[in-house]
């Protein structure tokens, strides 16, 4: 017996919950490979931590996508048996990890843009995802303290670690265009009081980005155009790596559970 | 069910909540630490117990989860469904009054504010004072210990390490 189609609505939903599920899964896993290998135990600790807040966003998001899609899919299935360009995360969370400094500037990148996003997710007509975001929002918070912190030590450091997150910053800042780049299925997802308008989050997300670079004694790098597709399933090279690791467990063992 | 015996269920259910320790602060029962939300029938006559996540990636949320099944289970309390509360979501302000003294004198520090803002928190914290001399010259090491919900704090007046609950 084949599965009734899904409506519109519910493939929207299902796709707009896959990309923010992603987004953290994907970078929950990449944070996870400083565990063991980071400066000091203290960051081993906190990388790790936001690894564990990360992972549970995700598992909260795609659950919910599996129940949006109703075949039957839980949160295992669809993190690990998933194909590279099912994926819908932008792709600046699955760029490498880089030295500590990079890794902090990716995570303040991505931690005021979840706090901007959520923060205004808490009031979506979805109640499920209202919930979610205020779970997630107070987590984040400390997240972006932690990645703040750093940057702002970093920064207006030593000439070395500054010369080395302004060079980060510099590297990562062009996939900071796709997370603004609003496309049909923003739109709706705002029409609809599912998600915030993508341009307040962008607004709120630059004046906290000003801040937190002045105060790092930063340049904000000029934006270019640029197009990434991460959140249409095109990826970097970078992802099937994480997906061989990430995956190979559930495809080597299929229904493993511990 | 008569409401003597439905009474009874609930204080049955109640202590049994109460005998479930937090796993990584065992000096504290999940009752303490704010995580039930409801005891309550539904109409069917199933007891649903609503439970909050500390923090969504906290490895105790599952064992937490046994735990409570379990010691259900055992205090016969009848049918019952443990279920997830998201929202709103759980937060240090209901950590109990006891559970704040046992968290002291388990030396870890409790959170310093009972009504938690996101704008306190992304502000930072009051001073915490060291548990050992109480001095306020302390300051923070990491956002992060060794569970999320705690943070690594040093005194700089007797130089002790400590644990320190954030607000949240």
């Amino acid at each position: 017996m084949s599965a009734a189609p899904l409506s519109i609505d519910a493939q929207n939903l299902f796709r707009y919950v896959l990309r923010l599920g992603d987004l953290s899964l994907v970078l929950g896993q990449r944070l996870g490979e400083w565990v063991g290998h980071a400066p000091a135990l203290e960051e081993d600790l906190g990388l790790a931590n936001i690894a564990l807040d990360l992972i549970g966003q995700a598992r909260l998001l795609l659950t919910y996508a599996g129940e949006v899609e109703g075949r039957g899919r839980g949160e295992d299935d669809i993190a690990f048996l998933r194909e590279h360009g099912d994926y819908l995360n932008p792709i600046l969370v699955e760029q490498p990890n880089g030295d500590f400094g990079r890794t902090i500037v990716r995570q303040v990148l991505i931690d005021a843009f979840q706090l901007e996003l959520y923060q205004r997710m808490t009031t979506s007509t979805d109640e499920r995802l209202a919930a979610i975001a205020a779970k997630s929002v107070k987590e984040i918070l400390y997240h972006l303290r932690y990645s703040r912190g750093w940057l702002v030590r970093l920064g207006d450091g030593t000439l070395e670690s500054h010369a080395r997150v302004q060079s980060a910053l510099d590297a990562l800042w062009p996939y900071t265009v796709e997370l603004f780049a609003e496309d049909e299925l923003d739109r709706l997802m705002a029409d609809q009081g599912v998600a915030p308008r993508v341009a307040d989050v962008q607004t709120a997300w630059a004046a906290r980005i000003h801040d937190i670079l002045a105060e790092a004694t930063l340049i904000r790098p000029k934006d270019r155009p640029h197009a990434w597709h991460g959140k249409r399933g095109q990826h970097s090279e970078h992802l099937g790596y994480i997906l061989t690791e990430m995956q190979h467990l559930q495809r080597t063992y299929p229904g493993a559970r511990w | 069910m008569n409401s003597a015996r439905a009474d009874r269920r609930l204080s049955l259910a109640w202590a049994a909540l109460t005998s479930v320790d937090d796993p990584e602060i065992p000096a504290l029962s999940i009752v303490e630490l704010g995580l039930i939300r409801c005891v309550e029938p539904r109409s069917d006559g199933t007891l649903e117990v609503g439970l909050s996540p500390t923090y969504l990636g906290c490895p105790a949320t599952e064992v937490i989860r046994r735990s409570v099944e379990d010691a259900l289970h055992n205090a016969e309390v009848g049918a019952f469904v443990v279920t997830q509360v998201l929202s709103p979501a759980w937060s240090s302000d209901w950590i109990t009054a006891e559970g704040r003294r046992k968290l002291k004198s388990y030396g870890i520090v409790p959170p310093v504010r009972t009504v938690s803002s996101m704008r306190d928190v992304m502000r930072g914290d009051l001073p915490v004072a060291c548990p050992r001399c109480q001095s306020i010259d302390t300051e923070c090491v990491s956002e992060f210990g060794s569970t999320p919900c705690k943070a690594l704090h040093r005194c700089r007046a007797c130089l002790e390490p400590f644990e320190y609950f954030k607000c949240i």
